[in-house]
């Protein structure tokens, strides 16, 4: 009989851990959850907060999740982890940035962005180019 | 000597806008490399929350969640139009906006209204000249986008297609295929295509904390997210690989400039110098 349990955490940005666990804690949206193999299907959200993985050599793994969702299933458990805390009003606000951004950029009168644009690109070229020439110095002086 | 000095000075600012090129195009060579691992680290995510959505219905056949609803009549329609910030990469903008031209002619055509949601400054500049509406925008997402600059625009529009002010819902973006090809493209992103690609082995049911309807809503929401996020990952990658490319044709086309430049050169000062050498005998002659 098995005594671990296949335990995935992974984020929209990247995988985190996968691996075998003995015990997984992390703290759901009605409070602390202990999950050990064998542990009835679950799902629930998960508040901000720590997951600790236990290891079957006896390791601790620690993460750090700012929400997110946990599954359980017979034979895995998933962590599907925010890569931001979310809340609400924190996405409201986002969101009203977001319409404020398009006034914004409605407004702007196309000279000023286009000349800015111009202005950074001569910039950046010229950067370039002094980077280029410093690059063929070195060369030249091996 | 008659023009030698103008095609010489000629001659060298090509070179100096050669250097540009081809420094840009070494530049955006590396950088798809990096865009395209970002690429790949969001496919666990979405392999994952594409279960837990398939293991959610399966185990709540009855409850439909309004993403997942058709509507029977379509008022307006969303598009989320994911472009660059910055320019010199070739028809990749332009292609991509023909399309959605295109598709917005064709919704109007049916009597439909159209709003949009532009992420990067070249959609909102392009479509700020033409008659419709922008509902949200978002800019300078950087080498590495975080999802936290897109959550804001998306909630935009999902919280209109909550409220049924918007019926339709798509995601317009340049889809990676290789360094040599990026295709654009439009697909519906809201209401959820049906998904039946999970197996099933028996009829169960979780323990849901704290209700089936509020998770099933979090996971729709992340994994609509996790979408988008995917398709600005696409569209970085193309958008270096379709500057390589760019600027790969410019640099080459700057290097054969120079060679007929300096062809041309050549020949003036051939001519000069014949010109001289017949004055010298010439005069030698009347004296």
């Amino acid at each position: 009989m098995k005594h671990t349990i296949q335990c995935d955490i992974v984020s929209a940005q990247e995988e985190i851990f996968s691996g075998e666990a003995t015990m997984i804690f992390a703290t759901g949206s009605v409070g602390e959850l202990g999950i050990s193999p064998r542990h009835a299907p679950l799902i629930t959200q998960l508040k901000p907060g720590p997951v600790r993985v236990q290891r079957p050599d006896g390791d601790e793994a620690f993460f750090f999740v700012g929400g997110g969702i946990l599954e359980v299933m017979p034979h895995v458990v998933t962590v599907l982890a925010d890569t931001a805390v979310r809340a609400d009003d924190l996405d409201q606000a986002a969101a009203q940035r977001a319409k404020e951004e398009a006034e914004r950029a409605l407004q702007d009168r196309t000279g000023e962005v286009e000349v800015a644009e111009a202005q950074a690109r001569l910039v950046e070229a010229v950067a370039q180019l002094r980077a280029l020439e410093q690059l063929r110095k070195q060369v030249k002086r091996r | 000597m008659a023009g030698g000095k103008e095609i010489t000075g000629k001659i060298r600012s090509i070179e100096n806008t050669k250097k540009v090129t081809s420094a840009l195009e070494m530049v955006s060579a590396s950088k798809i490399r990096k865009s395209q691992d970002l690429m790949n680290a969001t496919r666990p995510y979405t392999r994952m929350i594409r279960r837990v959505m398939g293991h959610l219905s399966k185990a709540n056949p009855e409850f439909r969640h309004p993403f997942t609803v058709r509507r029977e009549e379509t008022k307006k329609v969303g598009y989320i139009i994911v472009s660059t910030d910055r320019g010199l990469c070739g028809g990749l903008n332009i292609n991509l906006f023909k399309l959605v031209l295109a598709s917005i002619q064709e919704w109007r055509g049916q009597g439909a209204e159209v709003s949009l949601v532009t992420l990067g400054k070249k959609a909102s500049a392009f479509f700020k000249n033409i008659n419709v509406e922008i509902a949200a925008h978002a800019h300078d997402l950087g080498e590495k986008p975080q999802i936290e600059d897109l959550i804001g625009s998306i909630k935009v529009m999902l919280d209109a297609y909550r409220e049924e002010r918007i019926d339709l819902v798509y995601i317009v973006y340049n889809d990676f295929i290789n360094t040599m090809s990026q295709r654009p493209r439009l697909e519906q992103l809201l209401p959820l295509p049906e998904t039946d690609d999970e197996e099933v082995r028996d009829i169960w049911d979780y323990i849901y904390e704290p209700d089936a309807e509020a998770l099933l809503d979090t996971v729709l929401v992340r994994y609509i997210e996790a979408d988008v996020y995917h398709a600005v990952l696409e569209n970085l990658a193309s958008e270096h690989a379709a500057r390589m490319i760019a600027m790969k044709n410019a640099t080459d086309n700057a290097g054969d400039l120079i060679d007929e430049l300096t062809l041309a050169y050549n020949k003036a000062r051939q001519a000069a110098i014949t010109q001289e050498i017949s004055e010298i005998v010439g005069g030698a002659a009347a004296v």
